[in-house]
């Protein structure tokens, strides 16, 4: 490594290896309490389906795991280690009293089956964040249930088909943007929709003549990010939500970029009639090295009845209770009420920003974004020139005529102490740079990157093969998949 | 706020470098009439001591201090504390999806790890990290044959639990997929005259669940053979992991779809869980969710990636396995300790103390109520048919601070006044005792027909 950069240094970096390694017969970390009733014959009780061996499975002391767990934890990157600037993710603080809220005994410990009485605590939480995230959307009703955003998508699109099909046609096709996430596509498929590409315009946004080409009777939804992935919030999106509703459509939003939103605009007052949220951007809930996450879905009233089971309600007596009596449901997406301790850190987060801090969050994000964006201007190709909210999407044009693509400066980018951006992402840029600083970031921190990246445009320029690979600092090299 | 990271003359020094007036300007694309010109309604900013209180609240109003025969599908085990020391730690609570292999081996590790352990303990060949849950688990895996075999329809087992038959009735619906349900028999166990039956030509897989929502376990080598013998797959559900340590786990099946919170996860009123579906080598290619391999450096030094992408979403798009992308990771993280720290022996006198829990419970019980499918083999969970209805005899635990049996009216009528029974190394022989004798009083009361309680609608 030629080049010194301020933030990354050596640092302690230990072998280990599998704990399977470690395992010796009689060492043990687990001890249980006597036994207070009679001991039981487990041949007598399970017969021929009483297991006798349990195969390798490790037998380590308390210390071994503590210490193993320890070291690989150390060759992870991490949030608190710095900044991820990975497009559309959202990788922002996770505040620890999130985490210590949901340690509670009786929020940690409560029995999804546990009687309604002795569940008010669990049930106010549930419809406490309900209430925060409609009116945070603009939308109507919600559902917490879904698992991940994914999961989000699926519940939404079996909403906007069930509504079609009360209406008397569930159609047959979903349009999707050629800049969206693949988890879009994949959804459609899922619920049995084709999916029917949509082009950008050059200016990044959906192209309008061809929406109004494409939309008909057969189409059931747009699938909207919006901010889309390339930053830009779509500003004819009025005129799209007309478009569609004048067919009969609705228009679905991948709230993946809500960062660039939240107490700025709502959704439900720009026509998106379903939305889905993930809590594990947005909301701050950690992303623990790929979930949990939580996808709530948030409706406009026409589609309410179409909710899965069951919904939180207030009953007569002024307590609160499980509705499972809603015959248009789409059913259930997920045992129980979906990731109930990902709600009590969602709601931890906003109760701590309040609607300042949250209006402050979305202004910091957009502002670090932007600054961003200014910073390697000219540095990067920047292959719109349409103003971006929250993320920016630089090519690697200038740096591929060296031979110098994306991923090599992604993986360049770990030896300067930061995560890579999101790499060839979105497919309608080739060799897309996407970075998402999120509000997380301090000054200094963009500074370091925006100096970091700059070093790496100076490299490839002065030696474009000596800043192809990540050189040290890490605990493998590049590996063979 | 606090967690914002930028003083006022910070971002006025950003705005001119990016040469603009006021922040307004930022969000200058957005038309103005959408613009929101006023405060959210949301509660207003709180200290993070009056966070606290208000979850502290939360929890008093939340079951706290209650002791509980409540299983189902959650189960409360004791979590070592080591598990939250460990998953605490930033490194592996604050790190993304480790897509970016350099700098993401702790947790690619802590995954591969994970994955030998599962096919350890289920004996199958792969196994993935992770699904959202059993319930999802299961439909996912039920899907995954579906391609597999190209054929459509699926058999049930009405012992599997409703709320998974209702999710994958659900994931169904778009999907062409008929769905027979297979009764079960005096024993508990599914009704294999009516497998029989049930199965077609057309039938891709056979869904049970071992131990069954009942707690008996089911004769999965009698049903892997009626399921093979038409060409259908078996898939099995398991949903109390911790039976994996003295019972036999499935290994006639061709899928398990897992529910692994019994391995450290928090009942957490029903999330987050960790979802896994483990199969044969064969069928890798079909399954969903993220998977690590093993492999090397350019230094010949031992690493660990993501491997097989290319059934996944962000690669094939609409023709991806699943939609699945964030899973939940941190959760499979609780469960790798947990089974780190019992291992081999441990686990096997975990499951052990469950099972002679779980039998004296049973045995106290029988002596007032009828215990039901007695003449299978179970683990931990048990039905107990009552005089009275199990709400009411809710409402008699209630009182003594005790969460009584799942009442089972709602997913099975024709049990009567039958209630779900579990425990586990955590359930005392005092609160058998009590319980028991809350039990018999409702029995006593009932014979004698003096008492007329209606405490129904208080227990519910």
């Amino acid at each position: 490594m030629k080049r010194m950069t301020r933030k990354a240094t050596r640092h302690v970096n230990q072998n280990e290896g599998l704990i399977f390694e470690k395992s010796s017969a009689g060492k043990a970390a687990w001890k249980l309490p006597s036994l207070d009733v009679p001991e039981v014959d487990t041949a007598a009780l399970l017969g021929g389906v009483e297991r006798k061996d349990l195969g390798n499975m490790p037998e380590v002391s308390e210390i071994e795991i503590i210490r193993h767990f320890t070291r690989l934890s150390t060759w992870n990157y991490a949030i608190d280690l710095g900044m991820y600037p990975l497009g559309s993710c959202t990788m922002k603080y996770n505040p620890r009293v999130n985490e210590a809220v949901a340690r509670v005994e009786g929020i940690a410990n409560g029995h999804p089956y546990q009687p309604e009485r002795i569940s008010q605590g669990a049930l106010l939480i549930l419809k406490t964040l309900s209430e925060c995230l409609l009116e945070i959307t603009g939308m109507d009703a919600i559902t917490l249930q879904p698992a991940a955003g994914a999961h989000g998508e699926m519940t939404g699109l079996l909403m906007v088909r069930a509504y079609h099909q009360s209406q008397g046609n569930a159609r047959k096709k979903i349009l999707i943007p050629d800049s969206a996430h693949g988890t879009n596509p994949a959804t459609a498929a899922m619920v049995n929709y084709a999916v029917e590409n949509l082009k950008s315009d050059s200016r990044g946004m959906v192209d309008i003549g061809a929406l109004e080409a494409q939309m008909n009777e057969d189409v059931a939804a747009l699938m909207l990010t919006n901010p889309n992935t390339l930053g830009i919030f779509e500003q004819n999106i009025h005129k799209i939500a007309d478009i569609l509703h004048a067919k009969g459509g609705l228009l679905y939003m991948d709230g993946a970029n809500m960062n660039a939103l939240v107490g700025k605009v709502r959704p439900g007052d720009f026509g998106v009639d379903v939305m889905h949220l993930n809590l594990h951007k947005t909301f701050s809930t950690p992303h623990g090295g790929g979930g949990p996450g939580s996808g709530p879905v948030a409706i406009k009233k026409p589609l309410e009845p179409f909710l899965p089971r069951p919904v939180v309600v207030t009953k007569t007596d002024g307590t609160l209770g499980f509705d499972y009596d809603r015959p248009q449901s789409v059913g259930r997406v997920r045992a129980f009420y979906g990731n109930f301790g990902m709600f009590v850190r969602a709601l931890a987060y906003i109760q701590a920003n309040g609607p300042d801090g949250l209006r402050q969050t979305t202004e910091d994000a957009v502002l670090n974004a932007n600054y961003i964006r200014k910073g390697l201007e000219g540095t990067y190709h920047l292959p719109y020139s349409t103003p971006t909210m929250h993320e920016v999407v630089f090519s690697d044009k200038l740096q591929a005529k060296k031979g110098v693509r994306t991923m090599d400066i992604a993986k360049r980018l770990i030896d300067y102490g930061f995560h890579p951006y999101t790499t060839a992402f979105p497919l309608i840029v080739p060799g897309a740079l996407m970075i998402e600083p999120t509000e997380s970031e301090s000054k200094e921190e963009l500074d370091l990157f925006v100096e970091a990246m700059k070093s790496i445009a100076e490299e490839v320029e002065e030696d474009p093969q000596g800043g192809q690979e990540a050189c040290f600092a890490v605990e493998t090299h590049r590996l063979n998949c | 706020m606090r967690y914002l990271p930028k003083s006022p003359a910070d971002r006025e020094a950003m705005l001119k470098a990016i040469g603009l007036r006021s922040v307004d300007d930022l969000f200058a694309p957005i038309p103005a009439e959408y613009r929101l010109n006023r405060d959210l309604k949301i509660p207003r900013q709180m200290a993070e001591s009056e966070i606290v209180d208000f979850f502290r609240q939360r929890s008093r109003e939340n079951g706290d201090g209650y002791t509980s025969f409540l299983g189902a599908g959650a189960y409360f085990h004791y979590r070592p504390v080591i598990i939250d020391s460990l998953i605490s730690r930033g490194e592996f609570l604050t790190a993304y999806t480790p897509y970016q292999a350099e700098i993401s081996q702790g947790t690619l590790q802590s995954i591969f790890e994970f994955q030998t352990m599962i096919c350890e303990l289920t004996g199958m060949e792969v196994a993935n990290a992770s699904m959202y849950d059993g319930s999802t688990a299961a439909a996912e895996a039920v899907m995954m044959a579906v391609r597999l075999t190209g054929r459509r329809s699926v058999v049930v087992a009405r012992s599997l639990h409703p709320e998974y038959r209702e999710v994958l009735a659900t994931y169904a619906t778009h999907q062409g997929m008929p769905l027979t349900v297979a009764g079960f028999g005096e024993n508990g166990r599914l009704n294999l005259k009516e497998l029989e039956k049930s199965i077609t030509a057309e039938t891709a897989a056979v869904l049970v669940q071992a131990p069954n929502f009942f707690g008996t376990i089911e004769d999965v080598v009698a049903i892997a053979e009626i399921a093979h013998k038409h060409g259908a797959m078996l898939v099995v559900s398991i949903a109390e992991a911790v039976s994996l340590g003295i019972v036999e786990p499935p290994r006639e099946a061709d899928v398990i779809a897992m529910e692994a919170q019994s391995f450290g996860v928090p009942m957490g009123f029903g999330g987050p869980y960790c979802g896994v579906i483990a199969t044969r080598e064969k069928y890798v290619r079909q399954m969903p969710g993220r998977l690590v391999g093993q492999t090397t450096d350019k230094h010949g030094k031992r690493g660990f990636v993501l491997t097989l992408a290319t059934r996944e979403q962000h690669i094939r798009r609409e023709k991806a396995t699943s939609n699945i992308c964030t899973n939940q990771a941190l959760i499979a993280l609780m469960v790798n300790i947990f089974m780190t720290v019992y291992g081999k022996v441990g686990l096997k006198e975990l499951a052990k103390q469950n099972l002679a829990k779980t039998a004296y419970a049973a045995g106290q019980f029988a002596k007032h109520g009828k215990v039901l499918f007695g003449s299978a083999p179970r683990f931990s969970e048990f039905v107990v048919q009552t005089s009275e209805d199990p709400y009411a005899v809710n409402g008699r635990l209630l009182g003594h601070k005790m969460v009584g049996g799942l009442p089972l009216k709602k997913f099975y009528p024709e049990l009567g006044n039958a209630a779900l029974w579990c425990c586990t190394e955590m359930t005392t022989r005092t609160a058998i005792d009590t319980a028991v004798g809350l039990v018999a009083e409702s029995e006593r009361s009932v014979r004698s027909g003096k008492e007329e309680v209606d405490v129904e609608e208080v227990a519910r």
